[in-house]
């Protein structure tokens, strides 16, 4: 178990900058999520800390010790990889015992660990087999057991579920989750899917541009992102952002002729006096028969049990859910106050709004 | 019906017809002159004079060769030369290969330069090698006098010739190895070396446990088409020692010509080939259906 700290890390590859001046703390036995879009920095992140990248210029710290000198051998730490890691020439239980022989563990010791973790991930009638001969779901579950047979101080994946079956992916998440707690280690996890990242993290770390942009646990992050990035980046479907026009009485979106008033606005937003975006998650964007503002719905669909309308305003589609008693009328549009969040429309970051829902 | 079955003879037809010229050619190039080698066998038969004619011989071609002690020698000293000069060429070839398998400057320019030796013809490097191994004026002993050494006489002496032998050819086929070696490494995926790495494994570790077992069959194809070149070594011996210092250095395949085109005893030496042949032919076998054994695991 350790605890790992960055502090102003940064990594280049010659004049491209991967990571930028990041840093964080992360707690013993925290399990972090590192999540973004693909080359904003966080396998290469998760790289630096296993020892694989070297930093340019910064620290890493495993539990107060500067660690950057280190080899990935010396850092204690265990790692899986996005693609096929497993060696082609060596049985599963060769594989998996692999960390053990390579550091001269004894060969008692080794039987008792690979029984014990053939328990774990249920790989007794795989054990004799080659990784050649296993679906790639179950490729990832024999490197998940070779990488926690030693109690590395730290675990490292690097999207270990993203060439597995959507199926399996889900059952896998869930073991590796329950895993996780169960051993207690401290657990770093790249990934760019928000659901993986909301459904297994105590805190996100969301990245862009070689960049934190946010660290926050995944309700904080969804109810409270940090920047418009943030609130587009998690939560499905996406959240809708319009420009916001002052007006008397209000701010109006776009071009349109809904204008929100102070009902629905929080204090001093509109005396912001610098433009302002608003963003708007579907689920907060109701189609209702009650009061509302009258809009021209361009078009309503299902997913299910879930109704969903869309209308323009300019060249934004705007997408809300349909909340009308079927067969209901022409319905209008309510903007719930508390889902409505404000962004600055140049630096993109929150400046009102948002917050849980009581 | 009838329509359904047509297109597939007329394949069937098309197939024979394009395959039988090659079928035969092949029968002709490889299966006649084995046949009449073994045909020769059994036969008291000198090429010099056919018209002598053909007399049975039966079996005794093949008790005089395995009674001769002579025979023995050669196959002896052809087993130390294949053995140490593959022994040689495979730890040298795979260890240098090992060092060149990262991209650097000058790479390809160094292969090259590698390969050189490779594309001599084995006559003109054994009298290449035999100037330099001179024991009066060669360059070999020139170096050698410089350490205040005493000049050795290389290729006079039996032990040293062998030796000789051998480094000539490990001389000119080490790049073989080492080129297939750094293929099969360079075919390892990068990943691999990071989990090893993660692993706490050591270089040699994983030079021993990952880097040479995952290049293995490509490492045993090369082991298995230099041990076939080696065991049948004829040319470098005629040129290096003309067999000599007396009979040391000859090998069997020396001994086949030796005694086909130096003594005429056709039969005799028709059988000598027969025995070669099936010994390369089993030691090919073996370390084929290894090889595939091997392949079957991947």
């Amino acid at each position: 178990m350790a605890r790992i700290e960055l502090r102003n890390l940064s990594i280049r590859f010659g004049a491209f900058k991967a990571v930028d001046d990041v840093n964080l703390s992360i707690g013993d036995g925290e399990f972090v999520v590192y999540l973004g879009p693909s080359g904003c920095g966080k396998t290469t992140t998760l790289r630096a800390i296993a020892g694989l990248v070297d930093a340019t210029s910064g620290d890493i710290l495993f539990d107060g010790r500067r660690v950057n000198e280190l080899r990935p051998s010396e850092r204690n730490i265990a790692m899986v990889f996005q693609f096929v890691s497993l060696y082609p020439h060596l049985t599963i239980a060769e594989n998996i015992v692999f960390p053990l022989r390579a550091r001269g563990v004894a060969r008692a010791e080794i039987a008792r660990k690979l029984d014990w973790v053939t328990g774990v991930f249920r790989l007794g009638d795989e054990l004799r087999r080659y990784p050649g001969a296993l679906p790639p779901g179950a490729r990832q579950k024999v490197a998940l057991a070779r990488a926690v047979i030693r109690d590395p101080a730290v675990l490292l994946l690097d999207e270990p579920l993203s060439a597995i079956d959507e199926q399996f992916r889900e059952e896998m998440r869930w073991e590796l989750g329950h895993l996780q707690r169960e051993l207690g280690v401290t657990t770093i996890y790249v990934t760019h899917d928000q659901r993986e990242a909301m459904s297994l993290a105590d805190r996100i770390v969301l990245m862009n541009h070689s960049k934190i942009v946010q660290v926050a646990e995944p309700d904080r992050i969804f109810f409270e992102p940090a920047s418009v990035f943030a609130g587009q980046f998690i939560g499905s479907p996406s959240m809708n952002l319009v420009d916001l026009v002052p007006v008397a009485g209000g701010l109006r979106l776009g071009d349109s002729t809904v204008v929100l008033g102070a009902a629905e606005l929080p204090s001093g937003i509109a005396g912001h006096g610098r433009p302002v975006r608003l963003g708007v998650r579907p689920r907060d964007l109701r189609l209702v028969d009650g009061e509302g503002h009258a809009l021209a719905v361009d078009d309503t669909f299902a997913v299910g049990r879930e109704r969903f309308f869309t209308f323009r305003i300019g060249e934004a589609i705007l997408q809300g859910t349909d909340h009308r008693r079927a067969g209901g009328g022409e319905g209008r549009v309510r903007f719930v106050p508390e889902g409505l969040m404000f962004f600055d429309a140049e630096s993109g970051l929150r400046i009102a709004g948002g917050g849980r829902p009581a | 019906m009838d329509t359904a079955l047509k297109p597939r003879s007329t394949g069937r037809l098309m197939i024979v017809g394009f395959l039988s010229p090659t079928v035969l050619l092949l029968l002709f190039m490889v299966a006649y002159p084995i046949f009449s080698l073994v045909h020769y066998s059994f036969y008291n038969f000198s090429a010099l004079n056919p018209d002598k004619g053909m007399d049975w011989a039966g079996l005794s071609n093949y008790e005089y060769l395995l009674s001769d002690s002579g025979i023995w020698k050669r196959f002896v000293f052809t087993g130390k030369f294949v053995f140490l000069c593959v022994t040689m060429q495979m730890i040298l070839g795979i260890f240098v290969g090992y060092r060149l398998q990262k991209t650097f400057r000058g790479r390809d320019l160094l292969f090259t330069a590698l390969m050189l030796p490779m594309m001599l013809s084995p006559v003109v490097a054994g009298f290449l090698w035999r100037y330099m191994l001179n024991s009066e004026w060669g360059v070999v002993n020139f170096l050698v006098s410089l350490f205040g050494f005493a000049k050795v006489d290389w290729l006079g002496q039996a032990g040293p010739a062998l030796w000789a032998a051998a480094v000539v050819d490990t001389w000119m086929w080490t790049p073989f190895i080492i080129l297939l070696a750094t293929a099969a490494f360079r075919g390892i995926p990068e990943t691999i070396y990071e989990a090893a790495e993660v692993d706490g494994a050591s270089a040699a570790y994983v030079f021993f446990r990952i880097t040479l077992p995952m290049s293995a069959p490509v490492l045993f194809i090369a082991l298995i088409l230099r041990l076939i070149d080696s065991f049948k070594q004829y040319d470098l011996f005629v040129a290096l020692t003309g067999g000599g210092p007396g009979s040391s250095t000859e090998t069997v395949s020396f001994a086949v010509a030796k005694t086909a085109f130096s003594y005429f005893y056709t039969g005799e030496a028709s059988a000598l080939a027969v025995i070669l042949l099936c010994i390369i032919m089993g030691l090919a076998m073996i370390l084929v259906r290894h090889l595939s054994n091997m392949g079957a695991r991947h």
